[in-house]
């Protein structure tokens, strides 16, 4: 019973990363048509913001406070990254879905390389607060508190996130442009700055996912991110593109299914797993678990 | 409703003047074509050295290994170019079915004991079946969603490779070649001349057998599904049947490449089957020119020539002076040849194939 609490909790973390990773695809997708590759990058550029801080900004003495503000940096540096790889290469391409997305397949290599280039590509080892890896009982089961916190932050974003679409300005445009985007450029609005903005809440998202999945993957290196995507990418189709709910349901489903598999059947099969389960979607439902009709 | 890949960016587009030009005169082209083959045959005799480019002298072992490589590369980034750039659909998986190649011959050598001709021709009847029941599956999405269901199935076969639950691909390690089942032609240092024929015999294979395809019927419709499928569909025909034989064929293709790739490298490594290997071969595929197969060839020898030296490159002093991480950084093949992608994508999307017919214009024009 306790190692089934406890790998549940585990996959309900692993689950609150994917869907930071997840849900500026899904929204990418949802309102411009692009599979945005470099979102991968995205979520190692902020693991490494969140490593740089840790190591040398030695003035806040405090762990926890020091970790607070590198996630705080991560996020800043990722709407940074988003906004301007929006501007200056998507951008130029609108109406050409093809060259945006082999644009952003160069994107992920560069920074691949950049990071491996600047920072090696052994392993960094994060700083963190002792409480991290200290644990809690759960139903008998011993739970380490980043687990926990990975998913307390998810779960902020995302009802964070809720509130933006469902009650600002942007993000009624974002809804809309997701729904219709010719209607919305109709009716005279600049669907353009929703491009930057979906990718700069994006890049918020990813890094912030990336600050955190350094602490649960104990440690970042430049290939990170790229190899978290694939989940990303399977968690948006399960999910349905552009349905941030859908993205939620379907990062849980797709953390719960490797976890389990991978403990409960064989190590390894779990990632095995995932993909049957996608396979399984589109043949039954293809729009996705929340998506609207097949696109 | 999505548009179609194939709708959103025509990979030749703005290159079919100087395409009609090309077509003025095919025997210029052939003539061309002849020469560079002749010209890799006869690389094992040539004893001058390349400096920077390749290892040693031409013909030393540690070259051709290197031209080798980058001619299966060619090979398989022109089975990639009938999939992208003739039938339009943009998969992420074609590495899968280089990695059965790779894979398949090894273990039939290594546990039926196959020799290595028997061991390739079964490989590739079960690579071609695999490709075509995957093609099945994954030809029944369209536009993005195809893209996401490729990438995905063969990212499966990685984690396979990697996990290994079945102890029989050596997970990370990979397996080193089944030696004693190859003939002795293609054994040892001292034959590596003719690995390298193996290699070239292999990207002309390919560049034939893909010229007679694309010209034919299906060939013809492949195109017209790239560039208006629904109009394909209005026409009568089946689009899915014409796009599941581009994919099965291209796959087959991609995967005879993967068998002459494992007597290059001696061994079988996951990293064939990886996502990055797929774009890879769409790097290499668009830098040349997609939708032409001699642009394909040529992305194919940029990318394996840049991927194989760079390295080299970087350690060789040339790039001296430099801070140590914008020298790592740069001798990074990845770095150069995605920086070189964006480049291309967004000054000229046609790749090198439309530099050089633009050039060619520029030359009849300044002519007449």
């Amino acid at each position: 019973m306790s190692t089934f609490v406890l790998i549940f909790i585990t996959s309900l973390g692993l689950a609150g990363l994917y869907f930071l990773l997840a849900a500026g695809l899904s929204l990418i997708f949802g309102l411009m048509d692009v599979l945005n590759l470099a979102h991968g990058a995205f979520f190692g550029i902020g693991g490494y913001a969140c490593w740089l801080i840790m190591k040398h900004l030695t003035v806040i003495g405090p762990l926890t406070l020091r970790f607070a503000v590198a996630v705080i940096v991560a996020a800043v540096v990722g709407i940074a990254v988003g906004a301007v790889v929006e501007k200056l290469l998507i951008a130029r391409n609108y109406g050409n879905h093809l060259s945006q997305i082999l644009i952003t397949i160069g994107l992920s290599f560069v920074v691949v390389s950049l990071l491996g280039g600047i920072f090696t590509f052994e392993p960094k080892y994060i700083v963190q607060p002792d409480w991290f890896t200290d644990t809690v009982e759960v139903f008998g089961a011993r739970i380490p508190n980043d687990r926990l916190l990975i998913l307390g932050v998810a779960v902020t974003l995302l009802v964070g996130l809720l509130v933006f679409l469902r009650y600002t300005r942007h993000g009624l445009i974002i809804r809309a442009g997701v729904e219709n985007r010719q209607m919305v450029s109709a009716l005279g609005i600049d669907v353009g700055r929703s491009f930057t903005l979906v990718f700069a809440i994006g890049g918020l998202l990813a890094a912030v996912g990336g600050a955190l999945g350094a602490v649960y993957f104990n440690g970042v290196t430049p290939g990170l991110g790229s190899g978290q995507l694939i989940f990303g990418i399977i968690v948006v189709v399960i999910g349905g593109l552009g349905s941030i709910n859908g993205t939620a349901v379907a990062a849980v489903l797709v953390a719960m299914t490797q976890q389990f598999v991978n403990y409960y059947i064989a190590v390894g099969l779990g990632d095995i797993a995932v993909v049957a389960l996608l396979a399984v979607v589109l043949l039954v439902r293809p729009q996705g678990l929340l998506g609207r009709v097949a696109r | 409703m999505t548009v179609p890949v194939s709708e959103q960016v025509d990979p030749t587009a703005g290159t079919s003047r100087a395409d009609r030009g090309l077509r003025r005169r095919p025997g210029v082209a052939r003539v061309i074509g002849v020469a560079v083959v002749a010209l890799f045959a006869v690389m094992p005799f040539i004893d001058v050295s390349v400096p920077a480019l390749l290892p040693g002298v031409v013909s030393s072992p540690g070259s051709l290994q290197v031209l080798g490589i980058a001619l299966v590369y060619v090979g398989v980034a022109m089975s990639y170019d009938l999939v992208f750039g003739y039938t339009g659909l943009l998969s992420l998986g074609h590495a899968m079915f280089f990695a059965f190649g790779v894979y398949g011959t090894n273990l039939l050598m290594e546990k039926a004991e196959l020799s290595f001709v028997l061991a390739t021709l079964v490989a590739l009847v079960a690579t071609a079946t695999s490709a075509a029941l995957m093609g099945a599956v994954a030809l029944r999405v369209r536009g993005i969603a195809f893209a996401m269901v490729t990438l995905a199935f063969a990212e499966a076969l990685t984690f396979f490779l990697l996990s290994d639950p079945l102890h029989v691909t050596g997970g990370e390690e990979g397996l080193a070649i089944v030696s004693s089942e190859l003939p002795d032609l293609l054994r040892g240092v001292a034959n590596l001349r003719w690995v390298f024929w193996l290699a070239l015999a292999y990207a002309v294979a390919v560049f034939l057998v893909s010229r007679f395809v694309v010209g034919s019927h299906a060939g013809r419709t492949w195109q017209a599904i790239r560039e208006n499928e629904d109009r394909v569909e209005l026409i009568g025909l089946v689009p899915y049947r014409f796009k599941l034989v581009a994919f099965t064929l291209g796959g087959t293709l991609a995967g005879i490449g993967g068998s002459v790739f494992l007597v290059l490298a001696r061994g079988a490594s996951p990293s064939a089957a990886s996502a990055d290997f797929t774009l890879a071969l769409l790097i290499m595929v668009v830098i040349g020119g997609a939708g032409r197969l001699w642009g394909a060839a040529l992305g194919g020898l940029i990318y394996g020539m840049l991927t194989l030296r760079l390295n080299a490159l970087g350690t060789s002093g040339t790039l001296g002076g430099l801070p140590d991480w914008i020298e790592r950084t740069v001798s990074e093949p990845l770095f150069v040849l995605g920086s070189l992608f964006i480049l291309l994508v967004l000054f000229a999307p046609g790749g090198v194939a439309s530099l050089i017919d633009k050039i060619r214009v520029a030359v009849a024009h300044a002519r007449s």
